[in-house]
């Protein structure tokens, strides 16, 4: 691995997750997105979060108790 | 259609333009929306108050305001969206005097990472150790690591993660820059991560490992 291939694995390690939230711009995107095609470590990195993430997210959802249920029908009912 | 006032408020906002969203009425509309996103909207109060009394309460709350603000949607299918970020804005304005006093405690989160942790030289590991992890994860980790975070962090991950917002709408929501924003999550994240490396490990999903992961704690 050459010294310039170290450096930016480094600098994707550092925006990942601002990648993955989205938030960098189209031209920092683009790069990333070049060095994860190529790169085995950062790939599986960013893989890793990604399924970290999503299991995050099935916490979003919870049964609501029946006493919710009722009150939201009581304030339903109201409208 | 019966709200009359309602109607006559959302109607004058549309000057002119009559969308084909009215082809239902306010109230089914509401109705529908609501009961079909309960489990969401009590699912994410729960991880923001992490307390089931104050969850329901929250979602009251929300279900309310937003009845009372639908002449103020425009665009009917940003419902979804809309009303988590009333929910969002209702559970921060709760917590903002809270918010202040965990803000001094919590500086130097050094960027604790999972990935990094598993792919220690020292661990002996078959296969894939990242994706065994994540398998053998259970929800109740997930979530005790997620309650563990200090009510500022976790709003902000919940957003994000669970909510999709983005950092300029959480900067927004919360009042503070989005750099604010940024640093909190990275923070935030760090923190779960080792809480749930502490998990793994008190569970034994790391087993192939020494002590020497916490070393440096
Ligand atoms: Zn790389």
């Amino acid at each position: 691995m050459t010294e310039q291939e170290r450096i930016h694995c480094e600098e994707v390690v550092a925006s990942l997750l601002e990648y993955l939230d989205g938030e960098l711009d189209d031209a920092r995107r683009v790069r990333i997105e070049d060095h994860l095609a190529e790169c085995r470590g950062c790939f599986s990195r960013a893989e890793f979060e990604r399924a970290l993430r999503s299991r995050l997210q099935a916490l979003a959802t919870a049964p609501p108790p029946d006493s919710l249920k009722r009150r939201l029908k009581a304030i339903l009912d109201e409208f | 259609m019966e709200h009359g006032s309602l109607r006559s408020a959302h109607q004058r906002g549309q000057s002119g333009r009559d969308p084909p969203a009215c082809a239902i009425d306010n109230r089914t509309f509401f109705t529908l929306r609501v009961e079909e996103l309960a489990d969401r909207l009590y699912g994410v109060a729960l991880r923001f108050t992490r307390n089931r009394a104050a969850a329901e309460d929250l979602v009251s709350e929300t279900v309310v305001k937003a009845w009372a603000h639908l002449p103020q949607l425009e665009d009917r299918t940003c419902f979804e969206k809309w009303i988590f970020r009333i929910l969002a804005n209702t559970f921060f304005s709760q917590c903002r005097h809270e918010r202040e006093e965990t803000l001094a405690a919590e500086e130097d989160e050094d960027g604790f990472s999972l990935f990094d942790r598993l792919h220690q030289p020292f661990l002996l590991w078959w296969g894939n150790p990242e994706q065994e992890l994540i398998h053998k994860l259970l929800c109740e980790d997930l979530d005790r690591a997620l309650g563990a975070l200090p009510d500022c962090y976790r709003a902000v991950v919940v957003s994000v993660d669970l909510l999709g917002h983005s950092y300029a709408e959480v900067a927004e929501m919360l009042g503070v820059p989005v750099g604010t924003v940024r640093s909190r999550l990275n923070r935030a994240r760090s923190q779960l991560q080792r809480a749930l490396w502490h998990q793994a490990q008190a569970a034994g999903l790391v087993s192939g490992s020494r002590d020497e992961g916490d070393a440096h704690d």
